[in-house]
């Protein structure tokens, strides 16, 4: 049950196996979570931190969750607060922290890379919580797990990726890990937000959302990032909603019930209806549960063992 | 460390009849079948437990709750160990708060995975009672821990093994005891 990876910095060359034995090990968590008492001693004595250098809420609160299930003793670290305004560097920083004798470091930072070359200069297991525009293999583990869970299987699963893909993390961990076990992937979205080249990755791609909805049994509905509004990709989110919109009525036109999933934050109203994503194919509050279950088998299988 | 059977402890027959004793000693200790509850530890101990509430079945006409139990989550010795054990789903289908709960399991050895079977049900709830029933009891405890309920007693040297076989995962239904094959 060991993984061939020491550290999880991206999905991009993670074999099957481990992806397996993640799901594995994760199904079996997610018990612990129904207990009353909602708490094992399997990573008692181990030191987890977790640095985020951009904001997050679910991300970082989920893995703290996992963390403390797990009886991890637990530090948080967030950029705003912390000696990095005073200029130091990000390396200063965390040699400092890990002169302090971590076990595991849990990073999320806007520069894509980021977190390899921390795994570079640090003995401690990594975790990548997202960087930059790169990947953000958690989420897709998630997400993978969630239709595993709904279908059995992945493979030859067919799975839509709508939205932003240029600037989603997201996006990309869940085209590696889904090529991975088995799975089709069609990305969606306008002109300006699917990165030139991204075929070569084996995707098929459509600028059309009926016809993306025409190939999936489920889609992956990303948020469109408000904050990179007004580069000239989108004309409107008025625009984007009319014709990329997931809406109940777009969804009506095909016989087959579409499963949906979203990594939050929700805009509502402009890549997705309310009652798109709060209705009966949705699978989003899945999503979140079993974020924090992969997690903890992420955890446990990269830190459990002897090292 | 390679092992071969130094002799056969146990046959088909014989297990059975280890089980029917088991299943019945179950029972009269208990003074009968009320608040009771078998808790099989993976994955000999669930196939054992199953075996044990059907012989209950039979001659108390009622089947017992039955829950099963994986403790690698509470296992002490993985971070010595180089390979990690796969965690397994913990299935225990009813609640134990003042249940009479018996821990089932194949063999009993250091008492390490019976210390962390305890810690594991203590999470779970408070049961009014737990007690232990085994197949084997080889000997070598290293904690205070003793079984309620032994199908057999059978002192080993350190360098040997004892192997419980049940057809619902091995095919066959028989207990060996192993020696290092040198």
């Amino acid at each position: 049950m060991n993984l061939s990876i020491d550290h999880l910095l991206g999905l991009k060359g993670v074999p099957k196996e481990d992806l397996n034995a993640i799901f594995d090990t994760a199904f079996s968590f997610r018990e612990v979570l129904d207990r009353p008492i909602k708490k094992v001693p399997t990573l008692k004595g181990i030191t987890v931190v977790n640095l985020f250098f951009e904001n997050s809420t679910r991300t970082r609160m989920s893995f703290e969750l996992a963390e403390k299930r797990l009886s991890a003793d637990v530090m948080n670290f967030s950029a705003s607060s912390s000696s990095l305004s005073k200029g130091e560097s990000l390396r200063d920083t965390i040699q400092n922290l890990f002169a302090m004798k971590m076990d595991v470091v849990v990073m999320r930072h806007p520069t894509p890379g980021s977190v390899k070359l921390l795994s570079q200069f640090v003995d401690a297991v990594v975790i990548n919580a997202g960087d930059g525009t790169h990947e953000h293999p958690t989420q897709a583990i998630l997400d993978m797990m969630s239709l595993k869970e709904k279908f059995g299987t992945l493979e030859d699963l067919n799975v839509a990726i709508i939205g932003d893909i240029r600037h989603s993390r997201v996006a990309l961990s869940n085209i590696y890990g889904l090529k991975t076990m088995g799975a089709n992937v069609m990305l969606c979205g306008p002109p300006t937000f699917i990165p030139y080249g991204i075929e070569s990755l084996g995707v098929k791609i459509t600028y059309n959302v009926d016809e993306a909805l025409e190939f999936a049994d489920a889609i992956n509905v990303l948020r469109i990032q408000k904050e990179r509004q007004g580069k000239g990709l989108l004309p409107s989110l008025r625009e984007y909603r009319n014709v990329y919109g997931i809406t109940r009525e777009r969804l009506a036109k095909f016989q087959k019930n579409i499963t949906i999933m979203h990594p939050g934050p929700i805009n509502r109203g402009v890549e997705i209806d309310t009652d798109v994503a709060d209705g009966s194919n949705s699978i989003i509050l899945h999503q979140v549960l079993n974020g924090v279950a992969s997690r903890m088998a992420i955890l446990f299988l990269l830190a459990g063992g002897k090292r | 460390m390679k092992f071969r059977i130094k002799s056969q402890l146990s046959d088909e027959k014989a297990m059975n009849r280890t089980i029917t004793r088991l299943a019945h000693e179950i029972v009269e200790n208990n003074k009968g079948i009320e608040d009771l509850c078998l808790v099989g530890i993976r994955t000999r101990g669930e196939f054992l437990a199953r075996r044990i509430v059907k012989k209950i079945a039979e001659f108390e006409k009622e089947e017992l709750p039955l829950g099963i139990l994986d403790i690698v989550m509470y296992r002490d010795d993985y971070r010595t160990k180089n390979r990690l054990p796969a965690v397994e789903i913990t299935d225990i289908p009813f609640n134990i708060d003042n249940k009479k709960l018996v821990l089932i399991d194949d063999v009993i050895y250091t008492g390490r995975t019976i210390r962390a079977a305890l810690d594991a049900l203590i999470d779970l709830g408070r049961p009014s009672g737990i007690q232990l029933a085994v197949m084997v009891d080889r000997g070598h405890r290293e904690m205070p821990i003793r079984p309620d309920y032994v199908g057999k007693n059978c002192p080993t040297a350190a360098n040997e093994e004892i192997s419980v076989k049940v057809k619902e995962c091995d095919g066959v239904d028989v207990i060996d005891l192993m020696e290092e094959d040198k």
